[in-house]
């Protein structure tokens, strides 16, 4: 029970990462239709961007301070909010009248360029994530134990999800959104400026990548330019099975994914816990080709 | 994925209109590439093929994964090279080290030593630390009957490829029976879980000597779980293994790998020690895995503490030049240059025949690792030493000697 208990909260931890990451594919595919696939690597930039902005943060405030956290994941998440902004408006913006395999490919040419580039300027080497907060461990029944990061990666997500369903639900620019993703030509024939609400969409993308790569190195503290690509596939995947353009899809799909992968991980077949993840997408997508909680809606986002 | 089914059904001629600007895309990030893949190694000065120095090859991993295994060993071989030139060179000519990196990728090890042989036509190939990428290499050597020494890879299998394929670093049948012997007697482990990377030939292979050696002597393995190298999460493996309860765990891999393991697994309340091979050394190793590596033990090649002069005097001039303490690895790449060079002058000759014959006939030569003898599976008989973390320092616990 204990050990079952204890795989679930890994799993968990872990999706819920998987879920912030794959919010930002779903979100993307709801307003422009395609699979922005440097996304994972957006994830890596926001890694590191904590990683250069720890100390300075660790000056400012205590070493190890909630207040120093926080404005590292601030930091992250704004750097990548104008990532998003930049790369959708250099790579992307001049192919939006082109074929969408076009900017498919782009977008993997961008995610290229995003890690060769990194390992450029961030060395290739594997560097050690500092500790943003003091680690503790609780220990609510006997061989069970929960770590302080695993619980800090669920509360910030749960806020981040939150936060993000506000925005979607009950603001203008979450409206305008919706709108978008629900038909373009009429968006913009009622005055939502297009390029607008698309960049918005980015910058809310990245920038919810930005805070899963802070998540995720906090856990993981060693952070390398080719970090994003995994878990970068496993959102996409998780995307993919909840059914991509549903934001809450994407959320659902994520928990899944970290979930079996670690209770896979965790028996005699650990050796396939990847292989077992995709099948599992596989089979879900050959019941509900939609993903599970796929386009039974009228609204995408 | 509606949108497929809509491309695919109504808009397919769409898909193609676009092909001249996929040439041109495709073609920019191949330069792209290009340009990224090339920056690891530095231009390497000298002349042509054939001029008045001895064009060797080196292949290694600059970038990726084992980055630091690379660079600390091509840092140390390019000491040696030019300690070597300064004091005259080989034959009278000057050595040319000519390095190709390999990004810890599999498949550029190849492409790298093809490249190395057939441009460049050096006359001898050192290089890789992971067994994975000189497996991968030394075919490719041994046809085209070129020497390889291989400074740090340790799986059996590297050298039984054939005759043209030497190393400097034992191998890990006695570094599995080291490890083996140390988890009976020092640890006494009775009951082990071993956690190893699938992805990787050095761990595998190491993980089987060890099972072999610890399994003939009465031990038992209680778990066997597997990771994939580069992974990051490893608690559900860790998990199961908790739940089997052994005295020790080992844990054969890389060091990235590696210090993630030890931190998940003091997040999870393992309290037995964590032990592992000549993979954990790095001090890359210390800052990933932090004070959760604390009592936990690996084998390696050679330890700084050991106060003989040819060691001192390596890490004085190692340290001069590169401003850090040189690994096991840095040793290990500085003594293959050191061993070829030597096979040079006895052979008089570069010519590859004579050349592999010479290295074949290695006797009792003084290296930074120990002595080395080569014997006829073309491995060195030398002895292991056994390290431990105590206050965030690597410790000298135990020197193994071969039998």
């Amino acid at each position: 029970m204990a050990a079952f208990l204890q795989q679930l909260i890994n799993g968990v931890s872990l999706g819920a990462i998987y879920a912030l990451c794959a919010l930002g594919y779903t979100m993307v595919y709801g307003v422009l239709q395609f699979i922005n696939f440097a996304h994972g690597d957006v994830f890596m930039v926001g890694a590191f961007a904590g990683y250069y902005c720890a100390p300075l943060a660790a000056k400012l405030f205590q070493p190890q301070s909630a207040l120093g956290a926080v404005m590292v994941l601030l930091t992250s998440m704004t750097v990548c909010a104008a990532l998003g902004v930049l790369i959708e408006k250099l790579a992307y913006r001049p192919l939006r009248d082109h074929p969408k395999l076009t900017v498919l490919i782009t977008a993997i040419g961008v995610s290229l360029f995003l890690e060769f580039a990194g390992q450029k300027f961030f060395q290739a080497d594997p560097k050690p994530f500092p500790e943003l907060l003091p680690h503790a461990q609780y220990n609510p029944m006997p061989n069970l134990v929960i770590s302080s990061d695993q619980l800090i990666v669920m509360g910030v997500s749960v806020l981040l999800l939150a936060g993000l369903h506000f925005i979607v639900r009950h603001t203008k620019l979450g409206t305008a959104m919706r709108a978008v993703a629900f038909n373009p030509q009429a968006a913009a024939l009622v005055g939502i400026n297009l390029d607008r609400i698309i960049s918005f969409t980015f910058a809310l993308g990245s920038a919810l990548a930005a805070a899963a790569g802070i998540l995720y190195a906090m856990n993981y503290p060693a952070i390398d330019p080719l970090m994003g690509v995994m878990p970068g596939l496993k959102a996409f995947v998780a995307a993919v099975l909840g059914g991509i353009g549903n934001l809450p899809g994407a959320a659902l799909g994520g928990l899944i994914i970290g979930v079996v992968e670690t209770f896979v991980g965790g028996t005699a077949w650990s050796a396939y816990r990847d292989a077992i993840a995709f099948a599992i997408l596989i089979v879900i997508l050959l019941v509900k080709p939609a993903g599970l909680l796929g386009r039974t809606e009228v609204e995408k986002v | 994925m509606n949108h497929w089914r809509a491309h695919r059904s109504g808009r397919r001629s769409r898909f193609f209109s676009s092909s001249a600007s996929l040439a041109f895309l495709s073609a920019l990030f191949t330069g792209l590439l290009l340009l990224f893949t090339q920056s690891g190694c530095k231009p390497s000065s000298g002349n042509a093929p054939g001029g008045d120095t001895i064009p060797v090859g080196e292949y290694t991993s600059l970038t990726g994964k084992e980055a630091t295994y690379g660079i600390s060993s091509h840092n140390a071989t390019r000491m040696a090279v030019d300690e070597i030139n300064s004091a005259g060179g080989v034959l009278g000519k000057q050595l040319r080290l000519i390095c190709e990196d390999n990004q810890s990728k599999a498949g550029e090890a190849a492409n790298a030593a093809r490249k190395l042989i057939s441009r460049d036509r050096v006359v001898a190939l050192l290089g890789e630390v992971a067994s994975s990428r000189t497996l991968e290499v030394a075919p490719i050597a041994q046809e085209a009957k070129i020497p390889l020494i291989s400074p740090a890879s340790t799986n059996p299998k590297v050298t039984e490829v054939g005759d043209y394929v030497f190393r400097v670093c034992f191998t890990d049948r006695f570094q599995g029976r080291v490890l083996a012997d140390f988890a009976l007697k020092t640890i006494k482990a009775k009951k082990l879980a071993i956690l190893s990377d699938l992805k990787s030939d050095y761990s595998k292979g190491l993980a089987e000597c060890f099972k072999e050696r610890f399994v003939a002597k009465g031990g038992q393995i209680v778990a066997e779980p597997s990771y994939s190298g580069g992974d990051k999460d490893f608690k559900a493996q860790l998990t199961a293994i908790k739940g089997t309860e052994p005295d020790a765990i080992l844990v054969p891999g890389y060091y990235t790998d590696v210090g993630l393991i030890v931190m998940q697994a003091k997040q999870l309340g393992i309290k037995v020690p964590l032990f592992g091979g000549d993979g954990w050394e790095s001090p890359k190793l210390l800052s990933i895995g932090g004070a959760a590596l604390e009592g936990h033990y690996f084998s390696t090649h050679y330890s700084m503490e050991v106060a003989s002069p040819k060691i001192q005097s390596f890490v004085k001039h190692y340290q001069e030049r590169y401003g850090e303490y040189p690994d096991a690895l840095a040793a290990l790449g500085y003594d293959s240059a050191y061993v070829l060079a030597d096979a040079m002058k006895r052979a008089g000759t570069t010519e590859s025949k004579a050349l592999r014959d010479a290295i074949a006939a290695t006797k009792d030569f003084e290296t930074v690792t120990g002595k080395i003898t080569i014997d006829a599976e073309r491995n060195p008989q030398k002895p292991a030493v056994i390290l431990t973390i105590k206050n965030g320092q690597f410790k000298l616990l135990e020197t193994i000697q071969p039998d």
